[in-house]
């Protein structure tokens, strides 16, 4: 698809205004910008943040619901769970790939993450305190994060678009997974729905801090949505998922821990309270409940499995059949 | 699901074996979740795990409730080898032990998939995820025994500290109609030829007999196992009766 936006020729220096008024026209006719296309600076870094910070986010989100793998219920939710998680690993690599598309290397994005350069979902600093937590996260996080990455799948990045419509269709299976594991316990013994509304309710406050600051505050959200890449403003994006949650909860007979919560005609959407963005930036800064946890498990596998790495690439060089992918 | 009630106790005791090995190994491997040397190892540990619980689920199911059988039974009555209950150690650890069992496994599953008995239509489907686990723990002897000196001596000392762990696996099982002899022959020499081709040698030391293991299929396990199924069982054991 690139078309409108060509390919980029680095001697041809009196030729950047036309390669910006190319790239401008591209993105207004909601073309696909491609690898090879030219791209402003800022361009190619905001995606490569968030893309990079995507895939983080996929690697350590693996944690909190590894936690419950050898200890989930019955087998056939533990054989959910294991190929969510997995689910979960392969999300990482497509989103590293993207993300190389850009010129950066997935040993380069993986260390920005385990020295804390790069940031992942604050989401993942909660804990998994009991089973529920499992459901709840399939059924909120899950969902927060589909409404916020259905809208990617038509981002200007044709890579990251690409990557998403694959992703979403996993993330979708993963969140219904999720609300009927939560309809199970919520339907079954009084301690079983004790344990879904008790998850429930640590949740749903920090899901909604999923879709990031508020509009007035968002750093980032004008000069993405003019790229395209963001469709919707956070604060659009946090409404449309409280209004899709409140008729699930109901169903599932569990409540939402918030008493401000109410429909409001006039706007023909869900009022809610008040978010705690104190917590949120505090979670943000490193002092959530498991933000040290998380990221020391996630050095020590990387850490722990250099010699891995290392043989590896000790082998392809020997045999000469290795991709050369796994060096250390 | 409930057991099929025209199998024989003798082949419902096999298929309890056979279903225990892959619990526990696919239980064991799910531990590694999020703790892989690098992500590809993250997808294919998890894979190799979700294909021994599809496998296990078959099994236990041909025997009774899977989830009973799974969650309320206690050590003593477990009857996987003891192989597959060590600990996952390092990754050379976990590789040699695939290493061993899938080989193993494999065959096994070849020779049962051949025949006409009842576990010919089970093992005709695991035999082809088996040829990859095998392929999988192969690879990854090759790379480790013939990467660096520190691999090398890694995956040296995790093949002898679990050699006395595989005579197990060629003890006659009851119900399990296959030629023992002829199995552990032709495990010897393919798991001979990889750690050759490896730069290894084949561990000395005595894989039967007194202080060799052995008696995972008589319900006698080690030390670790009994704390593997307390975490397994916790939860489901908490609320007696529930579903899921």
């Amino acid at each position: 698809m690139a078309t409108a936006a060509q390919a980029y020729d680095r001697t041809d220096t009196a030729g950047q205004d036309a390669y910006e008024r190319a790239f401008d026209a591209a993105v207004a006719a909601d073309e696909r910008i491609e690898p090879r296309d030219w791209m402003p600076d800022a361009y190619r870094a905001t995606l490569v943040r968030q893309i990079a910070q995507h895939a983080h986010s996929e690697i350590i989100g693996m944690q909190p619901e590894a936690n419950w793998i050898t200890r989930a219920p019955s087998l056939r939710r533990k054989a959910i769970l294991m190929a969510k998680v997995q689910d979960e690993a392969g999300h990482g690599l497509y989103l590293y790939s993207a993300a190389e598309t850009l010129g950066t290397g997935r040993d380069e994005l993986l260390d920005k993450l385990h020295s804390g350069r790069q940031k992942y979902s604050s989401i993942f600093n909660y804990p998994t305190l009991t089973w529920a937590d499992v459901g709840a996260i399939g059924w909120l996080v899950d969902g927060a994060a589909i409404t916020n990455q259905v809208p990617l799948c038509r981002c200007s990045y044709g890579p990251y678009a690409r990557a998403m419509v694959r992703i979403c269709k996993e993330e979708s299976f993963h969140q219904r997974q999720g609300y009927e594991l939560l309809l199970a316990l919520s339907k079954g013994t009084p301690e079983q729905h004790a344990m879904a509304q008790d998850a429930v309710d640590r949740w749903w406050w920090p899901s909604l801090m999923m879709f990031g600051p508020p509009d007035d505050e968002s750093s980032h959200s004008a000069q993405s949505m003019a790229w395209k890449i963001k469709r919707h403003s956070n604060d659009e994006l946090r409404q449309r998922f409280v209004d899709i949650c409140v008729p699930q909860a109901e169903s599932l007979g569990l409540t939402l821990p918030d008493p401000d919560l109410k429909w409001n005609e006039e706007r023909g959407h869900h009022d809610f309270g008040p978010i705690d963005w104190t917590e949120f930036w505090d979670v943000l800064k490193g002092n959530g409940p498991c933000n040290e946890q998380r990221i020391t498990q996630r050095r020590c596998a990387h850490e722990e499995g250099a010699w891995v790495r290392e043989a590896a690439a000790a082998y392809a060089a020997k045999h000469g059949n290795g991709t050369g992918e796994q060096q250390a | 699901m409930t057991a099929d009630v025209t199998l024989d106790a003798t082949t419902r005791t096999a298929a309890l074996a056979l279903g225990d090995d892959a619990l526990v190994l696919s239980h064991r491997l799910g531990e590694w979740a999020g703790h892989a040397p690098v992500l590809e190892e993250e997808v294919a540990l998890a894979n190799i795990a979700l294909d021994l619980l599809g496998q296990a689920r078959v099994l236990l199911s041909m025997v009774g409730d899977e989830d009973e059988l799974a969650y309320l039974r206690e050590e003593r009555a477990f009857r996987n080898l003891q192989l597959v209950e060590q600990p996952n150690g390092d990754f050379a650890h976990t590789i040699a032990r695939q290493l061993y069992f899938s080989t193993y496994q494999h065959l096994l599953y070849a020779e049962l998939a051949a025949g006409q008995g009842p576990f010919a239509p089970l093992a005709a489907k695991a035999v082809k995820e088996v040829a990859y686990h095998r392929d999988h723990a192969e690879q990854w002897t090759l790379r480790l025994g013939d990467g660096t000196d520190e691999s090398r001596e890694r995956m040296r000392r995790a093949c002898g500290a679990l050699w006395r762990f595989t005579g197990e696996m060629f003890q006659p099982v009851e119900g399990l109609d296959v030629d023992g002899t002829a199995l552990e022959a032709a495990w010897l020499a393919s798991v001979t030829a990889v750690l050759d081709r490896a730069t290894l040698t084949v561990p000395e030391g005595p894989r039967t007999g007194a202080w060799a293991a052995g008696a995972g299929r008589q319900g006698l396990h080690t030390e670790s196992f009994g704390r593997m199924l307390a975490e397994m069982q916790h939860l489901h054991r908490s609320h007696p009766g529930a579903s899921w």
